[in-house]
Protein backbone atom coordinates (compact mmCIF):
# COMPACT_ATOMS: atom_id res chain seq x y z
CA UNK A 1 0.00 0.00 0.00
CA UNK A 2 2.68 2.52 0.53
CA UNK A 3 4.95 1.63 -1.62
CA UNK A 4 1.68 2.22 -4.28
CA UNK A 5 0.85 5.06 -2.82
CA UNK A 6 5.23 6.58 -3.06
CA UNK A 7 4.84 5.79 -7.00
CA UNK A 8 1.77 7.50 -7.32
CA UNK A 9 3.84 10.43 -5.52
CA UNK A 10 6.45 9.88 -7.62
CA UNK A 11 4.22 10.50 -10.34
CA UNK A 12 2.53 13.70 -9.28
CA UNK A 13 5.74 14.99 -9.50
CA UNK A 14 7.08 14.49 -12.49
CA UNK A 15 3.80 15.11 -13.68
CA UNK A 16 4.53 18.97 -12.07
CA UNK A 17 8.00 18.60 -13.64
CA UNK A 18 6.31 19.38 -17.15
CA UNK A 19 4.83 22.14 -16.89
CA UNK A 20 3.69 22.32 -20.51
CA UNK A 21 2.03 18.62 -20.67
CA UNK A 22 0.22 18.79 -17.16
CA UNK A 23 -3.30 18.65 -17.23
CA UNK A 24 -4.77 21.97 -16.12
CA UNK A 25 -4.84 22.28 -12.38
CA UNK A 26 -8.09 23.57 -10.46
CA UNK A 27 -7.23 26.67 -8.20
CA UNK A 28 -5.26 25.69 -5.48
CA UNK A 29 -7.51 24.50 -2.39
CA UNK A 30 -9.42 26.72 -0.26
CA UNK A 31 -9.36 24.30 2.08
CA UNK A 32 -5.21 23.96 2.18
CA UNK A 33 -5.62 20.24 2.42
CA UNK A 34 -2.19 17.90 1.98
CA UNK A 35 -5.13 15.30 0.69
CA UNK A 36 -6.17 17.37 -1.69
CA UNK A 37 -4.00 15.76 -4.78
CA UNK A 38 -5.01 12.61 -3.94
CA UNK A 39 -8.86 13.49 -3.65
CA UNK A 40 -8.24 14.65 -6.76
CA UNK A 41 -7.05 12.10 -8.18
CA UNK A 42 -9.50 9.40 -6.84
CA UNK A 43 -12.45 10.86 -7.50
CA UNK A 44 -12.13 13.21 -10.79
CA UNK A 45 -9.37 11.90 -12.74
CA UNK A 46 -9.31 14.15 -16.05
CA UNK A 47 -12.20 15.48 -15.51
CA UNK A 48 -12.74 19.80 -15.05
CA UNK A 49 -12.73 20.43 -11.18
CA UNK A 50 -13.56 23.99 -10.05
CA UNK A 51 -14.36 25.06 -6.30
CA UNK A 52 -17.52 26.70 -6.47
CA UNK A 53 -19.00 28.96 -3.74
CA UNK A 54 -22.41 27.70 -4.37
CA UNK A 55 -21.70 24.23 -2.88
CA UNK A 56 -22.07 24.95 0.66
CA UNK A 57 -21.09 22.17 3.47
CA UNK A 58 -22.61 22.87 6.86
CA UNK A 59 -20.35 21.18 9.69
CA UNK A 60 -20.21 22.11 13.21
CA UNK A 61 -16.49 23.64 13.15
CA UNK A 62 -15.65 21.47 16.26
CA UNK A 63 -17.61 17.61 16.20
CA UNK A 64 -18.86 17.06 19.98
CA UNK A 65 -19.59 13.51 18.92
CA UNK A 66 -17.27 11.84 16.10
CA UNK A 67 -19.77 9.17 15.55
CA UNK A 68 -22.54 11.60 14.38
CA UNK A 69 -21.03 14.71 12.67
CA UNK A 70 -24.14 16.27 11.33
CA UNK A 71 -23.53 17.92 7.79
CA UNK A 72 -25.60 19.51 5.50
CA UNK A 73 -25.08 19.83 1.43
CA UNK A 74 -26.73 23.35 -0.21
CA UNK A 75 -26.26 23.24 -3.50
CA UNK A 76 -28.12 27.16 -3.70
CA UNK A 77 -28.47 28.13 -7.05
CA UNK A 78 -26.34 25.53 -8.82
CA UNK A 79 -28.21 24.28 -11.73
CA UNK A 80 -28.38 20.59 -13.74
CA UNK A 81 -26.66 18.59 -10.45
CA UNK A 82 -26.65 15.10 -11.75
CA UNK A 83 -24.69 13.14 -9.02
CA UNK A 84 -23.01 14.84 -6.07
CA UNK A 85 -20.36 13.17 -3.86
CA UNK A 86 -19.34 13.41 -0.18
CA UNK A 87 -16.27 12.48 1.07
CA UNK A 88 -13.92 13.78 4.05
CA UNK A 89 -10.19 13.89 3.04
CA UNK A 90 -8.78 11.94 5.82
CA UNK A 91 -11.32 9.49 6.71
CA UNK A 92 -9.80 5.68 6.42
CA UNK A 93 -13.00 5.08 4.00
CA UNK A 94 -12.81 8.89 2.19
CA UNK A 95 -16.08 8.80 0.49
CA UNK A 96 -19.22 9.04 2.62
CA UNK A 97 -22.25 8.71 0.16
CA UNK A 98 -23.24 9.96 -3.39
CA UNK A 99 -26.15 10.88 -4.47
CA UNK A 100 -28.58 11.52 -7.83
CA UNK A 101 -31.31 14.11 -7.16
CA UNK A 102 -33.97 13.14 -9.58
CA UNK A 103 -36.90 15.39 -8.78
CA UNK A 104 -36.05 16.29 -5.36
CA UNK A 105 -33.81 19.40 -4.31
CA UNK A 106 -30.15 18.79 -5.11
CA UNK A 107 -29.92 19.21 -1.08
CA UNK A 108 -29.52 16.60 1.31
CA UNK A 109 -28.56 16.50 5.22
CA UNK A 110 -26.90 13.38 7.07
CA UNK A 111 -25.02 12.32 9.56
CA UNK A 112 -21.29 10.43 9.01
CA UNK A 113 -18.15 9.19 11.49
CA UNK A 114 -15.20 11.33 11.40
CA UNK A 115 -11.76 9.31 12.54
CA UNK A 116 -9.66 12.44 12.74
CA UNK A 117 -10.14 16.47 11.87
CA UNK A 118 -10.94 16.56 8.46
CA UNK A 119 -12.05 18.65 5.27
CA UNK A 120 -15.93 17.32 4.26
CA UNK A 121 -16.84 18.42 0.98
CA UNK A 122 -19.51 17.70 -1.56
CA UNK A 123 -18.62 17.79 -5.40
CA UNK A 124 -21.23 18.46 -7.55
CA UNK A 125 -21.21 17.09 -11.11
CA UNK A 126 -23.30 19.33 -13.35
CA UNK A 127 -24.51 18.30 -17.22
CA UNK A 128 -21.69 19.72 -18.87
CA UNK A 129 -19.29 17.07 -16.80
CA UNK A 130 -17.63 19.58 -14.17
CA UNK A 131 -17.16 19.11 -11.04
CA UNK A 132 -18.16 21.85 -8.23
CA UNK A 133 -16.51 21.60 -5.22
CA UNK A 134 -17.07 23.45 -1.75
CA UNK A 135 -16.09 21.78 1.96
CA UNK A 136 -15.37 23.15 5.39
CA UNK A 137 -13.10 21.62 7.84
CA UNK A 138 -14.30 19.78 11.09
CA UNK A 139 -12.74 18.98 13.78
CA UNK A 140 -13.12 16.23 16.17
CA UNK A 141 -10.91 13.76 18.40
CA UNK A 142 -12.40 11.18 16.76
CA UNK A 143 -12.46 7.69 16.41
CA UNK A 144 -15.65 7.73 15.03
CA UNK A 145 -14.62 5.20 12.34
CA UNK A 146 -12.68 2.21 14.24
CA UNK A 147 -15.67 2.08 16.98
CA UNK A 148 -18.41 -0.78 16.94
CA UNK A 149 -21.71 0.58 16.27
CA UNK A 150 -23.54 0.31 19.63
CA UNK A 151 -26.13 -1.83 17.49
CA UNK A 152 -23.31 -4.50 16.65
CA UNK A 153 -23.88 -5.31 20.48
CA UNK A 154 -27.43 -5.22 21.03
CA UNK A 155 -30.47 -7.57 20.19
CA UNK A 156 -32.65 -5.11 19.53
CA UNK A 157 -30.99 -4.20 16.14
CA UNK A 158 -31.31 -7.79 14.42
CA UNK A 159 -35.24 -7.43 14.72
CA UNK A 160 -35.44 -3.65 14.11
CA UNK A 161 -32.78 -4.28 10.82
CA UNK A 162 -33.86 -1.80 7.99
CA UNK A 163 -37.09 -0.51 9.78
CA UNK A 164 -38.03 2.65 8.23
CA UNK A 165 -39.13 5.94 10.32
CA UNK A 166 -40.23 8.89 8.00
CA UNK A 167 -42.10 11.87 8.11
CA UNK A 168 -42.94 14.81 5.98
CA UNK A 169 -43.69 18.31 6.94
CA UNK A 170 -45.39 20.92 4.50
CA UNK A 171 -42.95 23.95 3.64
CA UNK A 172 -43.85 27.68 3.48
CA UNK A 173 -42.93 27.49 -0.27
CA UNK A 174 -45.27 25.06 -0.63
CA UNK A 175 -42.39 22.19 -0.98
CA UNK A 176 -42.34 18.90 1.54
CA UNK A 177 -39.29 18.19 3.81
CA UNK A 178 -38.84 14.57 4.19
CA UNK A 179 -36.96 13.32 7.03
CA UNK A 180 -36.24 9.32 7.29
CA UNK A 181 -34.30 7.56 9.68
CA UNK A 182 -33.68 3.85 8.68
CA UNK A 183 -32.09 1.50 11.32
CA UNK A 184 -29.22 0.08 10.38
CA UNK A 185 -25.22 -0.57 12.47
CA UNK A 186 -23.86 0.68 9.57
CA UNK A 187 -20.56 -1.08 10.73
CA UNK A 188 -17.76 -0.08 8.63
CA UNK A 189 -15.67 -3.30 8.70
CA UNK A 190 -12.75 -1.22 10.60
CA UNK A 191 -13.51 -2.38 13.98
CA UNK A 192 -11.98 -5.40 14.57
CA UNK A 193 -13.97 -8.80 14.15
CA UNK A 194 -16.86 -6.81 12.96
CA UNK A 195 -17.30 -7.36 9.28
CA UNK A 196 -18.52 -4.36 6.90
CA UNK A 197 -22.26 -4.11 7.00
CA UNK A 198 -24.13 -1.09 5.63
CA UNK A 199 -26.71 0.27 3.55
CA UNK A 200 -25.77 0.57 -0.39
CA UNK A 201 -28.75 1.79 -1.79
CA UNK A 202 -31.68 3.97 -1.29
CA UNK A 203 -34.18 4.78 -3.83
CA UNK A 204 -36.79 7.68 -3.04
CA UNK A 205 -39.57 7.51 -5.27
CA UNK A 206 -42.76 9.20 -6.13
CA UNK A 207 -45.89 6.87 -6.01
CA UNK A 208 -46.15 6.99 -9.65
CA UNK A 209 -42.70 6.10 -10.03
CA UNK A 210 -41.11 9.38 -10.17
CA UNK A 211 -37.30 9.43 -8.90
CA UNK A 212 -37.08 12.01 -5.95
CA UNK A 213 -33.42 11.01 -5.52
CA UNK A 214 -31.39 8.02 -5.29
CA UNK A 215 -28.70 7.79 -2.17
CA UNK A 216 -25.76 5.25 -2.08
CA UNK A 217 -24.22 5.40 1.49
CA UNK A 218 -20.67 4.14 2.06
CA UNK A 219 -19.50 3.08 4.94
CA UNK A 220 -19.04 6.53 6.46
CA UNK A 221 -22.58 7.17 7.15
CA UNK A 222 -23.75 6.82 11.00
CA UNK A 223 -25.73 4.50 12.82
CA UNK A 224 -29.30 4.51 11.93
CA UNK A 225 -28.91 7.06 9.45
CA UNK A 226 -31.25 9.74 9.08
CA UNK A 227 -31.42 11.76 5.97
CA UNK A 228 -33.21 14.87 5.32
CA UNK A 229 -34.52 16.08 1.86
CA UNK A 230 -36.39 18.73 0.65
CA UNK A 231 -39.06 18.99 -2.73
CA UNK A 232 -40.29 21.66 -4.44
CA UNK A 233 -44.14 22.37 -4.99
CA UNK A 234 -46.13 20.53 -6.99
CA UNK A 235 -43.76 17.10 -7.50
CA UNK A 236 -45.56 14.93 -5.16
CA UNK A 237 -49.36 16.11 -4.88
CA UNK A 238 -51.57 13.88 -2.63
CA UNK A 239 -49.32 10.89 -3.54
CA UNK A 240 -47.15 8.49 -0.87
CA UNK A 241 -43.46 8.43 -1.23
CA UNK A 242 -42.00 5.09 -1.77
CA UNK A 243 -38.47 4.01 -0.48
CA UNK A 244 -36.94 0.91 -1.79
CA UNK A 245 -33.39 0.08 -1.11
CA UNK A 246 -31.04 -2.49 0.32
CA UNK A 247 -27.94 -2.94 2.80
CA UNK A 248 -24.06 -5.21 1.18
CA UNK A 249 -26.16 -8.32 2.53
CA UNK A 250 -28.70 -8.00 0.54
CA UNK A 251 -31.29 -7.28 3.26
CA UNK A 252 -34.25 -5.04 1.79
CA UNK A 253 -35.80 -1.63 2.87
CA UNK A 254 -39.18 -0.69 1.65
CA UNK A 255 -41.74 1.71 3.24
CA UNK A 256 -44.41 4.05 2.13
CA UNK A 257 -44.95 7.96 3.51
CA UNK A 258 -48.52 9.06 2.74
CA UNK A 259 -49.39 12.76 3.01
CA UNK B 1 -3.11 -4.05 24.61
CA UNK B 2 -5.92 -1.69 25.32
CA UNK B 3 -4.30 0.34 27.86
CA UNK B 4 -0.96 0.37 25.84
CA UNK B 5 -2.65 2.17 22.97
CA UNK B 6 -4.08 4.80 25.38
CA UNK B 7 -0.66 5.36 27.04
CA UNK B 8 0.69 5.88 23.73
CA UNK B 9 -1.56 8.16 22.40
CA UNK B 10 -0.95 9.89 26.02
CA UNK B 11 2.42 10.31 25.52
CA UNK B 12 2.10 11.49 21.78
CA UNK B 13 0.06 14.32 23.16
CA UNK B 14 2.29 15.06 26.29
CA UNK B 15 5.34 14.78 23.80
CA UNK B 16 3.22 17.35 21.52
CA UNK B 17 2.14 19.64 24.34
CA UNK B 18 5.64 20.15 25.73
CA UNK B 19 6.88 20.73 22.75
CA UNK B 20 4.47 23.34 21.41
CA UNK B 21 5.07 25.01 25.33
CA UNK B 22 8.51 24.91 24.94
CA UNK B 23 8.31 26.78 21.32
CA UNK B 24 5.72 29.29 23.37
CA UNK B 25 8.87 29.90 25.83
CA UNK B 26 6.57 29.05 28.38
CA UNK B 27 6.73 27.41 31.93
CA UNK B 28 4.35 25.83 34.06
CA UNK B 29 4.31 25.12 37.54
CA UNK B 30 1.69 23.21 37.81
CA UNK B 31 0.23 24.48 40.90
CA UNK B 32 -4.18 25.15 40.99
CA UNK B 33 -3.24 27.64 43.30
CA UNK B 34 -6.12 26.19 45.22
CA UNK B 35 -7.33 28.22 48.10
CA UNK B 36 -10.32 26.67 50.39
CA UNK B 37 -12.90 29.47 51.37
CA UNK B 38 -14.66 29.03 54.72
CA UNK B 39 -18.30 29.30 53.76
CA UNK B 40 -20.11 28.01 56.73
CA UNK B 41 -18.40 26.36 60.50
CA UNK B 42 -15.97 23.75 58.98
CA UNK B 43 -17.28 23.95 55.10
CA UNK B 44 -14.83 24.60 52.55
CA UNK B 45 -15.30 25.24 49.05
CA UNK B 46 -12.46 25.40 46.45
CA UNK B 47 -14.21 27.66 43.11
CA UNK B 48 -12.94 26.61 40.01
CA UNK B 49 -13.06 28.97 36.83
CA UNK B 50 -16.14 28.93 34.47
CA UNK B 51 -14.57 28.04 31.54
CA UNK B 52 -14.39 24.66 29.50
CA UNK B 53 -11.35 22.46 29.90
CA UNK B 54 -7.94 24.12 28.69
CA UNK B 55 -4.32 23.99 28.87
CA UNK B 56 -4.36 26.81 30.82
CA UNK B 57 -6.46 26.03 33.58
CA UNK B 58 -5.55 22.26 34.09
CA UNK B 59 -9.18 21.19 34.44
CA UNK B 60 -9.66 23.93 37.22
CA UNK B 61 -12.86 24.24 36.11
CA UNK B 62 -15.63 22.62 39.11
CA UNK B 63 -16.23 23.48 42.54
CA UNK B 64 -15.03 20.68 45.34
CA UNK B 65 -15.27 21.04 48.84
CA UNK B 66 -14.77 19.43 52.07
CA UNK B 67 -16.06 19.99 55.74
CA UNK B 68 -13.87 19.35 59.22
CA UNK B 69 -15.51 16.83 61.29
CA UNK B 70 -15.33 16.47 65.11
CA UNK B 71 -13.10 13.74 64.09
CA UNK B 72 -12.37 13.63 60.60
CA UNK B 73 -12.79 15.42 57.02
CA UNK B 74 -15.36 14.41 54.07
CA UNK B 75 -14.11 15.64 50.71
CA UNK B 76 -16.68 16.28 48.44
CA UNK B 77 -15.22 15.62 44.62
CA UNK B 78 -11.75 15.24 43.92
CA UNK B 79 -10.93 17.44 40.73
CA UNK B 80 -9.40 16.88 37.07
CA UNK B 81 -6.49 15.15 37.45
CA UNK B 82 -4.08 13.37 40.43
CA UNK B 83 -2.45 17.05 40.64
CA UNK B 84 -5.53 18.43 41.72
CA UNK B 85 -5.99 15.79 44.45
CA UNK B 86 -2.77 16.17 45.86
CA UNK B 87 -3.09 19.65 45.81
CA UNK B 88 -6.56 19.88 47.58
CA UNK B 89 -5.41 17.16 50.04
CA UNK B 90 -2.45 19.63 50.58
CA UNK B 91 -3.96 22.59 51.58
CA UNK B 92 -6.75 20.14 53.81
CA UNK B 93 -3.77 19.12 55.43
CA UNK B 94 -2.71 22.96 56.02
CA UNK B 95 -6.03 23.57 58.15
CA UNK B 96 -6.29 20.30 59.65
CA UNK B 97 -4.38 17.55 61.26
CA UNK B 98 -7.85 15.15 61.16
CA UNK B 99 -7.83 12.35 58.79
CA UNK B 100 -9.52 12.10 55.76
CA UNK B 101 -12.28 9.38 56.42
CA UNK B 102 -14.85 9.80 53.47
CA UNK B 103 -14.51 11.01 50.04
CA UNK B 104 -17.78 11.20 48.10
CA UNK B 105 -17.78 11.59 43.69
CA UNK B 106 -21.05 12.88 43.87
CA UNK B 107 -21.35 12.24 39.82
CA UNK B 108 -19.04 10.19 37.28
CA UNK B 109 -18.17 13.04 35.20
CA UNK B 110 -13.89 13.17 35.19
CA UNK B 111 -13.86 16.62 36.37
CA UNK B 112 -15.54 15.41 39.94
CA UNK B 113 -13.26 11.97 40.06
CA UNK B 114 -10.04 11.79 38.57
CA UNK B 115 -8.46 13.38 41.22
CA UNK B 116 -9.18 10.57 43.58
CA UNK B 117 -5.68 8.92 43.29
CA UNK B 118 -4.65 11.33 46.06
CA UNK B 119 -6.76 9.99 48.66
CA UNK B 120 -7.07 6.66 50.64
CA UNK B 121 -8.84 3.91 48.35
CA UNK B 122 -10.92 2.38 51.16
CA UNK B 123 -12.41 6.44 51.52
CA UNK B 124 -13.64 6.53 48.07
CA UNK B 125 -17.31 6.85 48.01
CA UNK B 126 -20.40 6.79 45.51
CA UNK B 127 -23.64 5.87 44.47
CA UNK B 128 -24.00 2.39 42.78
CA UNK B 129 -24.61 3.88 39.67
CA UNK B 130 -21.83 6.06 39.54
CA UNK B 131 -19.71 3.46 40.51
CA UNK B 132 -20.91 1.39 37.75
CA UNK B 133 -20.37 4.47 35.01
CA UNK B 134 -16.88 5.25 36.38
CA UNK B 135 -16.08 1.58 35.75
CA UNK B 136 -17.62 1.73 32.29
CA UNK B 137 -16.52 4.81 31.01
CA UNK B 138 -13.60 6.32 33.32
CA UNK B 139 -11.16 5.52 30.31
CA UNK B 140 -12.54 7.13 27.80
CA UNK B 141 -13.02 9.89 29.79
CA UNK B 142 -9.26 9.96 30.68
CA UNK B 143 -7.77 10.08 27.24
CA UNK B 144 -9.96 12.96 26.51
CA UNK B 145 -8.98 14.86 29.54
CA UNK B 146 -5.39 14.30 29.11
CA UNK B 147 -6.16 15.85 25.71
CA UNK B 148 -7.58 18.85 26.85
CA UNK B 149 -5.51 19.62 29.99
CA UNK B 150 -2.37 18.21 28.75
CA UNK B 151 0.36 17.77 30.82
CA UNK B 152 -1.83 18.98 34.38
CA UNK B 153 -3.18 15.55 33.77
CA UNK B 154 0.59 13.74 34.43
CA UNK B 155 0.21 10.24 35.79
CA UNK B 156 -3.69 10.54 36.63
CA UNK B 157 -5.41 7.27 36.26
CA UNK B 158 -8.95 6.24 36.66
CA UNK B 159 -9.58 5.35 40.79
CA UNK B 160 -13.15 3.58 40.57
CA UNK B 161 -14.56 4.16 44.35
CA UNK B 162 -15.39 1.25 46.28
CA UNK B 163 -17.72 2.05 48.53
CA UNK B 164 -21.26 2.62 47.70
CA UNK B 165 -23.28 5.17 49.39
CA UNK B 166 -27.29 5.56 49.34
CA UNK B 167 -29.59 8.03 50.29
CA UNK B 168 -30.28 8.82 54.02
CA UNK B 169 -28.54 9.90 57.06
CA UNK B 170 -24.72 9.41 57.06
CA UNK B 171 -22.35 10.15 60.37
CA UNK B 172 -18.82 10.43 58.97
CA UNK B 173 -16.03 11.87 61.19
CA UNK B 174 -18.06 12.78 63.68
CA UNK B 175 -20.49 15.04 61.32
CA UNK B 176 -23.86 14.60 60.53
CA UNK B 177 -24.94 14.62 56.93
CA UNK B 178 -27.65 13.63 54.45
CA UNK B 179 -27.04 12.13 51.56
CA UNK B 180 -29.81 12.88 48.59
CA UNK B 181 -29.26 10.57 45.39
CA UNK B 182 -31.11 12.11 42.31
CA UNK B 183 -30.08 12.04 38.73
CA UNK B 184 -30.97 13.39 35.55
CA UNK B 185 -27.51 15.58 34.64
CA UNK B 186 -26.10 12.10 34.71
CA UNK B 187 -27.51 8.31 35.35
CA UNK B 188 -26.61 9.18 39.09
CA UNK B 189 -26.33 12.38 41.05
CA UNK B 190 -25.53 12.70 44.73
CA UNK B 191 -26.47 16.12 46.57
CA UNK B 192 -24.81 16.14 50.08
CA UNK B 193 -26.05 18.50 52.55
CA UNK B 194 -24.01 19.10 55.87
CA UNK B 195 -26.86 19.05 58.43
CA UNK B 196 -25.33 21.13 61.42
CA UNK B 197 -24.44 24.32 58.80
CA UNK B 198 -27.36 23.65 56.06
CA UNK B 199 -24.70 23.70 53.32
CA UNK B 200 -26.40 22.38 50.49
CA UNK B 201 -23.43 20.73 48.07
CA UNK B 202 -25.63 20.89 44.98
CA UNK B 203 -23.10 18.77 42.60
CA UNK B 204 -24.06 19.46 38.84
CA UNK B 205 -27.91 19.36 38.97
CA UNK B 206 -26.96 23.26 39.51
CA UNK B 207 -24.99 25.31 37.89
CA UNK B 208 -24.53 29.05 38.62
CA UNK B 209 -24.24 31.76 35.91
CA UNK B 210 -22.60 28.78 33.89
CA UNK B 211 -24.52 27.10 31.41
CA UNK B 212 -25.43 23.38 32.41
CA UNK B 213 -23.64 20.80 30.40
CA UNK B 214 -25.58 17.66 29.29
CA UNK B 215 -23.39 14.55 27.49
CA UNK B 216 -25.01 11.99 29.60
CA UNK B 217 -28.42 13.93 30.54
CA UNK B 218 -31.87 13.29 30.92
CA UNK B 219 -33.92 16.70 31.53
CA UNK B 220 -37.20 15.68 32.37
CA UNK B 221 -35.48 13.40 35.16
CA UNK B 222 -33.12 16.46 36.22
CA UNK B 223 -35.85 18.86 36.48
CA UNK B 224 -37.35 16.71 38.99
CA UNK B 225 -34.21 16.66 41.01
CA UNK B 226 -34.38 20.27 40.94
CA UNK B 227 -37.89 20.27 41.92
CA UNK B 228 -36.07 18.12 45.06
CA UNK B 229 -33.17 20.11 45.75
CA UNK B 230 -35.66 23.38 45.75
CA UNK B 231 -37.78 21.69 48.59
CA UNK B 232 -34.98 21.32 50.76
CA UNK B 233 -34.18 23.16 53.52
CA UNK B 234 -30.89 24.63 53.38
CA UNK B 235 -29.31 27.68 54.08
CA UNK B 236 -26.44 28.19 51.29
CA UNK B 237 -25.76 26.46 48.27
CA UNK B 238 -22.33 24.98 46.22
CA UNK B 239 -23.82 24.35 42.76
CA UNK B 240 -21.36 22.45 40.85
CA UNK B 241 -19.61 24.99 38.85
CA UNK B 242 -19.92 28.36 39.57
CA UNK B 243 -20.20 30.67 42.95
CA UNK B 244 -21.80 29.85 46.26
CA UNK B 245 -25.39 31.15 46.58
CA UNK B 246 -27.58 31.37 49.64
CA UNK B 247 -31.06 31.62 47.67
CA UNK B 248 -32.37 28.99 44.93
CA UNK B 249 -31.97 31.66 42.33
CA UNK B 250 -28.95 29.07 40.82
CA UNK B 251 -31.98 26.45 40.96
CA UNK B 252 -34.10 28.46 39.08
CA UNK B 253 -31.32 29.46 36.93
CA UNK B 254 -30.83 25.95 35.51
CA UNK B 255 -34.26 25.07 35.55
CA UNK B 256 -34.78 27.93 32.86
CA UNK B 257 -32.52 26.89 30.91
CA UNK B 258 -33.04 23.04 30.97
CA UNK B 259 -36.75 24.05 29.95
CA UNK B 260 -35.96 26.24 27.31
CA UNK B 261 -33.31 23.76 26.08
CA UNK B 262 -36.10 21.14 25.97
CA UNK B 263 -38.60 22.96 24.46
CA UNK B 264 -36.01 24.38 21.66
CA UNK B 265 -35.20 20.91 20.42
CA UNK B 266 -38.80 19.12 21.01
CA UNK B 267 -39.90 22.42 18.79
CA UNK B 268 -37.16 21.68 16.49
CA UNK B 269 -37.83 18.20 16.19
CA UNK B 270 -41.80 18.83 15.30
CA UNK B 271 -40.88 21.14 12.70
CA UNK B 272 -38.63 19.09 10.43
CA UNK B 273 -35.45 20.75 11.23
CA UNK B 274 -31.87 19.21 10.40
CA UNK B 275 -29.68 18.99 13.29
CA UNK B 276 -27.48 21.17 11.14
CA UNK B 277 -30.19 23.95 11.17
CA UNK B 278 -30.60 23.44 14.98
CA UNK B 279 -26.92 24.12 15.59
CA UNK B 280 -27.44 27.51 14.10
CA UNK B 281 -29.91 28.76 16.11
CA UNK B 282 -29.17 31.65 18.59
CA UNK B 283 -29.67 31.54 22.05
CA UNK B 284 -32.01 33.88 23.82
CA UNK B 285 -30.18 37.33 25.26
CA UNK B 286 -31.86 36.23 28.52
CA UNK B 287 -29.41 33.31 29.05
CA UNK B 288 -26.44 35.60 27.24
CA UNK B 289 -24.82 35.72 30.74
CA UNK B 290 -24.63 31.77 31.32
CA UNK B 291 -20.84 31.38 30.86
CA UNK B 292 -19.96 28.65 27.64
CA UNK B 293 -23.94 29.43 26.83
CA UNK B 294 -23.59 29.28 22.86
CA UNK B 295 -20.72 26.33 23.26
CA UNK B 296 -22.94 24.16 25.32
CA UNK B 297 -26.07 24.78 23.58
CA UNK B 298 -24.54 23.60 20.57
CA UNK B 299 -22.96 20.38 22.35
CA UNK B 300 -26.71 19.73 23.92
CA UNK B 301 -28.28 19.70 20.38
CA UNK B 302 -24.98 17.12 19.62
CA UNK B 303 -26.14 15.40 22.80
CA UNK B 304 -29.97 15.64 22.75
CA UNK B 305 -31.56 16.16 19.77
CA UNK B 306 -31.35 12.44 18.35
CA UNK B 307 -33.75 10.86 20.74
CA UNK B 308 -36.43 14.68 19.98
CA UNK B 309 -36.10 14.15 16.49
CA UNK B 310 -36.92 9.60 16.76
CA UNK B 311 -39.56 11.10 19.01
CA UNK B 312 -41.42 13.61 16.26
CA UNK B 313 -40.81 10.64 13.63
CA UNK B 314 -42.41 8.08 15.42
CA UNK B 315 -45.03 10.75 15.92
CA UNK B 316 -45.25 11.04 12.09
CA UNK B 317 -46.59 7.62 11.78
ZN1 LIG C 1 -21.14 16.85 35.59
Amino acid sequence: MRIIRTLANAATLLLFALPLQAAPQPDSDPLASPRWVDMQRMFFRDAEVVFDDRVRVSAPTTAEDALNVPVAIDLGSLQGVEEVLVFADFNPIVKALSYEPGQARANLAFRLKLQQSSPVRAAARTADGRWHVGGTWVNTTGGGCTLPSTGTGSPEWQQRLNEVSARRWPRIDGGTRLRLQIIHPMDTGLAAGIPVFHIDTLDIDTADGRRLMRILPSEPVSENPLFTLDIPPDVLGQGAIRVAGRDNNGNPIRAEIAP
Amino acid sequence: MKGLSHNLRRLACMLLLTLSTAALGQTRDFDYRLSPQQVADGVYVLIGKTEDFSLDNGGDIVNTGFIIGREGVIVIDTGSSKRYGEQMRAAIARLTPLPIVLVINTHHHPDHFLGNQAFAVDTLAALADTRRAIEAEGAGFLDNMYRLNGDWMRDTEVAIPRRTLTAGPLEAGGRKLELVALGGHTVADLAVLDTPTGTLFAADLVFNKRAPTTPHAEIKRWLQSLDQLQALRFNRLVPGHGEVTTGTDAIEQTRQYLQWLDQTLRDGAEQGLDMTEMLALTVPDKFAGLAEVRTEFRRSVTHLYPAAEQAALQRGR
